[in-house]
C-alpha cells in the first residue's frame, strides 16, 4: 500500500504493507538509523519519535497512521548544524554512555518541553517512561531542566 | 624497545607501527604448595584485578595514521560500550603525542588491521591495561615524527619541538600530515622518556566524551544499524524451552510468504531470510521447527539446586580458624539470597555479515573480536584471516557480548544467499538466549568477642557458573580451579583484620548459560557480606562505619579502603538512625583493587523503598577522566538499584521468564536518586578499575537502610516490603 506523510520537513511516499511497524520504515527504508529498536512492544521508547508534536513508540505504531502526517526524527530534531536545545544540554550535561537509548528519551524529552516548558522533577517521572541501561538518569534530570532553561531563554 | 626493535620497517604510507611489550602473566611456584594452598594464591592474584594488555605486541598491527588534514586516527583495539573508554585513549594519546584532541579521532581497529586484542574487552580492564602501553607508543610514534621532520628539515632534531600537531625548530615547521607525506619507511626508535604527571594536559581532566557528539544526532554508529547495498533481513528459529535441541523443521508454510528469498535449513538450526525485518519475522514464525527437551524446568528446580552444601566447596579464603570456633556456642548466622538477572542492554545481539567467495565481512557490536572471527572462520571452513571484524559501537555490552556466536548464523545465512544479511534477535530471544547473572545462596556466620569485635566470621556461597563454561575461557579450569573465580568475585572479605576469616565457593552447574555480568558476582555477595556486618555491628552495638573500621588491616589495601569509608562518611554527613522519614545506610567493597563505600538515604513509603540520595567515595588510582568515572559511579549505583530493587527472571513451565521490559522489571527514571554525591581519592599513581566496583555496596547499602525504618531484614535481592 502507498502511504504519503512528511518526514523532517519532506515529503515522502513509501509502498509497504500498512501494519508495517513505523519504526522499520524510518529505519530500512528511508535508512534513518538514529530511531532504535530495542523491545518491538512499545515496553522500552528507544523507538521514540514524533508524529504531530507527540511522542509515539514506532515500533507498535503502524505506518498507515502516519498517512498524511509530520513525522519527526532525532535526525529532525535539530535544524541544520543547530542542535535542538534538548541535544544542546545533552552535550553540556554529557548525558550519553553508551548511547542507544538516548534519541529515544531526547525526542521524549523534547515532545514534553513543547507541552510543559518547565517541568517539576515530577512531570519527568512522569512523562519519562524509557529505559536506559547504563543508568543516565541522573544525568538525564540535570539535562533535562537545562534544556528548559535554554528553550526558554531562547525564546 | 631492543636494538632489534631499531632496524627499518616497511611502513606503508602515512600508517605506522610501535610496538609494545606485552604484560606478563604472574608464574607461580606451586610445586611445594598444597592443591588448596595453590588454588588460594591464585584467587587472592586474580582478586587483585591486575589485567596488563594482551595485545600481540609481534603481529604487525596498525595503531596510528595521520590524516593530510593534521588529524591523528587511533585505532582502538578495545571497543566503546559506553564506560567512555575511547575518550581515555583519546586523552592518553594526545597527551604524549603533544596534539589538540580535537585532532584524535578514534576508531574501532578492524580484525583486518591485526590490532586486535586477543582477549576482549570488559573487566573495567582497558584504560588500566593500555595506560601504559599507550603512553609509549604515543611518545615513540611522536619521536618517529620528529625524526623524520629533522631529516625533512634538515635540522637537529634536538632542536625541533612539537606543539599541537606540529613540529617545530631552527624556523622552520611542518604538521605532522606534512612529515608523513611520502614517507614510507619509518626507524622505530627506544620508548622514551614519558611526560611528568603533572604536564599533561588531558589526563587527569574531565575531558567531554569523544563521541558525544555522534551520540546526540542519532548517527548510525551501533551494530544494529549497519547497513551495506542490497543487504537482506535474517531470521531464526529459537525454542522458548531450557535445553532444547534442534530436531529438524516443517518449512512449507514459510516458503511462499511475501518477501521470502530463501529459507535455510542446517543441522542445528533453520532459519529465512527475506526482503526486510517483518517479513524475515513473520516467515520464521510461519515455521514449525520441531525440538528435543528432555525436561520442563522449573524455578523450584533451580533454587533447590542453588543452595549452600551442595555441589563441591573449594576455600577461596582462609585465615586462622574460623571453621572450628564457628561450631561453639554463640553464633551470629543469616542468609541470603540474589535471583537470576539479564543483561537487558537496549541493543538486541546479531548481525550484519557479507559473505564473499572465501571472505567475510562482520559489522557486529561485540566484545570478543577474536573470538568472533575465529568462530564465523570456522563455521564457513575458511581461514580467520579472510574474516573481517568491523566493530560497532555496542548498546550496551555489561558481559553479554563476551561471546557473540549470532555473527555464525548471520554468516551463514549470507553464505547461503550470496548476499549481505543482518540477523539480530528479537527481545524474546534476546531474554531467552542471555548468559544470566547466576542466581546465588549466601550463609554467613560469625562470632563476636565481649568487647564488640569479630573473632572469626566466614561466608559460603552457592552460585551458578560465571567463567566455566564461557567461550571466553576456551579452557575447561572447573577441575584445576574448582571455584569460579567469576562467582566468587567480591565474596572474600576485605576485612583482614578479623583473626579467623574464611570463604567457601559452592559451584553449581545450571540448565542454562550463566555469565559475566556487570562486576560479576560482586553485587551479590558484597550485599551478602555488607548486609551481615550490618547485622554485626548492630548486634555489637557498635557505629557500623567505625565498626568497619576497627576490622580493616594496616596495609596499603586496608589504608585506602578505610580512606574511602572516611571520605564517604564525612561528605554524606553520616549519622546511625531515622531522621524525619529518612534513615542512611552504609556498605562498602573492594573489586579489582579498587575500594568504594556508599552512603545512602532512603525512605520508605508504605511498601515502596525510596532511594533519594547516594554519596559515593571511590578510590580507582589515577581517574584519566574524573567526569567519566564519575559516569560510571552514577551509572553503577542506578543500575545497582534496579538489580537489587526490581529484577528478576525465573523459569515457568520450562522457559525463562518475563521475556519483555516492563514485567522485567527495572529502575526508571523516578527511581533514580535526585542526588549523587562523588568522593574520588587517589591511592595509588596508576589507574585502577572504574566500570564495575561501584555497583558493588548499593544493594546491602539500601537494605541496610530499609532495616533502620522498618525494623525488617531484607535479605534476599530483589529487596521488597509486603
Amino acid at each position: 500500500m502507498k502511504i504519503s506523510f512528511t518526514i523532517n520537513g519532506s515529503a515522502q511516499s513509501v509502498e509497504v504493507d500498512e501494519n508495517t511497524p513505523l519504526l522499520w520504515v524510518v529505519r530500512d527504508v528511508l535508512d534513518l538509523k538514529g530511531t532504535k529498536f530495542g523491545c518491538g512492544k512499545a515496553a522500552c521508547g528507544a523507538c521514540t519519535l514524533h508524529v504531530e508534536g507527540e511522542q509515539i513508540r514506532s515500533c507498535s505504531y503502524p505506518i498507515k497512521m502516519v498517512e498524511g502526517k509530520n513525522v519527526t526524527t532525532i535526525e529532525g530534531l535539530s535544524s541544520g548544524d543547530s542542535l535542538h536545545a534538548v541535544q544542546q544540554a545533552w552535550k553540556e550535561e554529557i548525558v550519553p554512555q553508551c548511547g542507544y537509548c538516548q534519541p529515544g528519551f531526547m525526542m521524549a524529552t523534547a515532545a514534553m518541553l513543547d507541552k510543559i516548558p518547565n517541568p517539576t522533577d515530577e512531570d519527568i517521572d512522569k512523562n519519562i517512561q524509557n529505559i536506559c541501561r547504563c543508568g543516565t538518569y541522573y544525568r538525564m534530570r540535570k539535562a533535562i531542566h537545562r534544556a528548559a532553561a535554554i528553550k526558554s531563554s531562547s525564546e | 624497545m631492543t636494538e632489534n626493535n631499531k632496524k627499518k620497517k616497511g611502513f606503508s604510507r602515512r600508517k605506522f607501527l610501535v610496538r609494545t611489550a606485552i604484560g606478563t602473566g604472574v608464574l607461580l611456584g606451586t610445586g611445594y604448595l598444597t592443591r588448596h594452598m595453590w588454588r588460594r594464591t591464585i584467587f587472592t592474584e586474580v582478586d587483585k584485578g591486575e589485567s596488563p594488555y594482551l595485545g600481540d605486541a609481534s603481529t604487525p598491527g596498525i595503531w596510528f595514521e595521520i590524516t593530510k588534514d593534521n588529524e591523528v586516527i587511533l585505532y582502538s583495539p578495545k571497543v566503546e560500550m559506553g564506560q567512555g573508554t575511547h575518550t581515555g585513549l583519546a586523552q592518553i594519546a594526545a597527551d604524549e603525542l603533544e596534539i589538540d584532541i580535537e585532532k584524535i579521532i578514534v576508531k574501532h581497529a578492524e580484525s583486518a588491521s591485526t590490532n586486535v586484542d586477543p582477549f576482549a574487552t570488559g573487566g573495567s580492564t582497558s584504560i588500566m591495561g593500555l595506560f601504559q602501553p599507550l603512553r609509549e607508543l604515543s611518545a615513540t610514534m611522536r619521536e618517529m615524527l620528529k625524526n623524520k621532520a629533522a631529516e625533512k628539515l634538515g635540522v637537529a632534531v634536538t632542536t625541533l619541538a612539537v606543539t599541537n600537531g606540529v613540529i617545530s625548530g631552527g624556523g622552520k615547521s611542518m604538521t605532522f600530515g606534512e612529515v608523513v607525506e611520502g614517507v614510507t619507511d619509518w626507524v622505530v626508535p627506544d620508548v622514551p622518556p614519558l611526560k611528568a604527571m603533572k604536564d599533561y594536559k588531558y589526563i587527569g581532566k574531565p575531558v567531554a566524551r569523544v563521541d558525544l557528539h555522534d551520540k546526540v544526532i542519532g548517527a548510525p554508529i551501533f551494530g544494529m544499524d549497519a547497513s551495506l547495498p542490497g543487504m537482506l533481513y535474517g531470521s531464526v528459529c529459537r525454542s522458548e524451552k531450557i535445553g532444547a535441541k534442534y530436531i529438524g523443521a516443517d518449512t512449507t508454510a514459510a516458503e511462499n510468504m511475501p518477501g521470502v528469498v530463501k529459507i535455510v535449513k542446517e543441522k542445528d538450526f533453520v532459519g529465512v531470510v527475506a526482503k526486510s525485518y517483518q517479513e524475515a519475522e513473520n516467515a520464521k514464525n510461519a515455521i514449525k521447527a520441531e525440538w528435543k527437551v528432555d525436561r520442563n524446568w522449573t524455578s523450584a528446580d533451580i533454587e533447590e539446586m542453588i543452595e549452600v552444601g551442595k555441589g563441591k566447596p573449594v576455600v577461596i579464603q582462609k585465615e586462622g580458624n574460623a571453621k572450628s570456633i564457628l561450631k561453639e556456642e554463640g553464633i551470629i548466622t543469616a542468609e541470603y539470597k540474589s535471583p537470576l538477572g539479564a543483561h537487558a542492554q537496549l541493543e538486541l545481539n546479531g548481525a550484519l555479515v557479507n559473505v564473499e567467495g572465501d571472505k567475510a565481512t562482520v559489522y557486529i557490536s561485540t566484545q570478543v573480536v577474536k573470538i568472533t572471527q575465529d568462530e564465523v572462520a570456522d563455521r564457513l571452513g575458511i581461514s580467520s584471516e579472510n574474516v573481517n571484524i568491523k566493530p560497532m559501537y555496542l548498546g550496551g555490552g555489561f558481559g553479554r557480548r563476551l561471546h557473540t556466536p549470532n555473527a555464525i548464523q548471520a554468516a551463514v545465512l549470507s553464505k547461503a544467499v550470496g548476499q549481505p544479511v543482518k540477523c539480530f534477535f528479537n527481545r524474546k530471544e534476546e531474554f531467552q538466549n542471555d548468559t544470566f547473572r547466576p542466581p546465588t545462596h549466601h550463609v554467613m556466620k560469625a562470632k563476636l568477642t565481649d568487647d564488640g569485635k569479630i573473632e572469626a566470621i566466614e561466608h559460603n556461597v552457592s552460585s551458578g557458573d560465571v567463567m566455566f563454561g564461557s567461550a571466553l575461557i576456551p579452557v575447561d579450569l572447573s577441575g584445576f580451579l574448582g571455584a569460579d573465580v567469576g562467582a566468587w568475585r567480591g565474596g572474600m572479605f576485605q576485612y583482614k583484620a578479623i583473626p579467623n576469616h574464611r570463604a567457601v565457593s559452592w559451584r553449581v552447574k545450571l540448565p542454562f548459560a550463566t555469565s559475566w555480568w556487570r562486576s560479576l558476582g560482586l553485587l551479590a555477595n558484597t550485599f551478602a557480606i555488607e548486609s551481615f556486618m550490618d547485622e554485626l555491628s548492630i548486634a555489637a552495638k557498635k557505629d557500623p562505619v567505625q565498626f568497619r573500621l576497627d576490622h580493616i588491616q594496616d596495609d596499603l589495601a586496608g589504608n585506602r579502603l578505610k580512606n574511602v569509608i572516611k571520605a564517604c562518611a564525612e561528605k554524606a554527613g553520616w549519622k546511625d538512625g531515622v531522621e524525619g522519614n529518612r534513615a542512611m545506610g552504609f556498605a562498602a567493597s573492594t573489586d579489582a583493587s579498587t575500594p568504594v563505600a556508599q552512603v545512602v538515604e532512603v525512605s520508605v513509603e508504605g511498601n515502596q523503598i525510596k532511594v533519594h540520595k547516594v554519596t559515593c567515595a571511590m578510590d580507582p588510582g589515577i581517574a584519566v577522566n574524573p567526569d567519566q568515572v564519575r559516569a560510571q559511579i552514577e551509572g553503577c549505583i542506578i543500575m545497582g538499584i534496579s538489580a537489587s530493587m526490581f529484577e528478576k527472571m525465573y523459569v515457568e513451565d520450562g522457559s525463562l521468564e518475563p521475556t519483555i521490559y516492563g514485567p522485567y522489571q527495572m529502575a526508571q527514571m523516578r527511581h533514580a536518586p535526585k542526588e549523587i554525591e562523588v568522593v574520588l581519592l587517589q591511592g595509588v599513581d596508576k589507574p585502577g578499575a572504574v566500570g564495575e566496583p561501584p555497583i558493588g555496596p548499593i544493594g546491602a547499602a539500601i537494605a541496610n537502610a530499609v532495616f533502620r525504618i522498618t525494623g525488617k531484614r531484607l535479605r534476599e535481592m530483589p529487596l521488597e516490603l509486603n
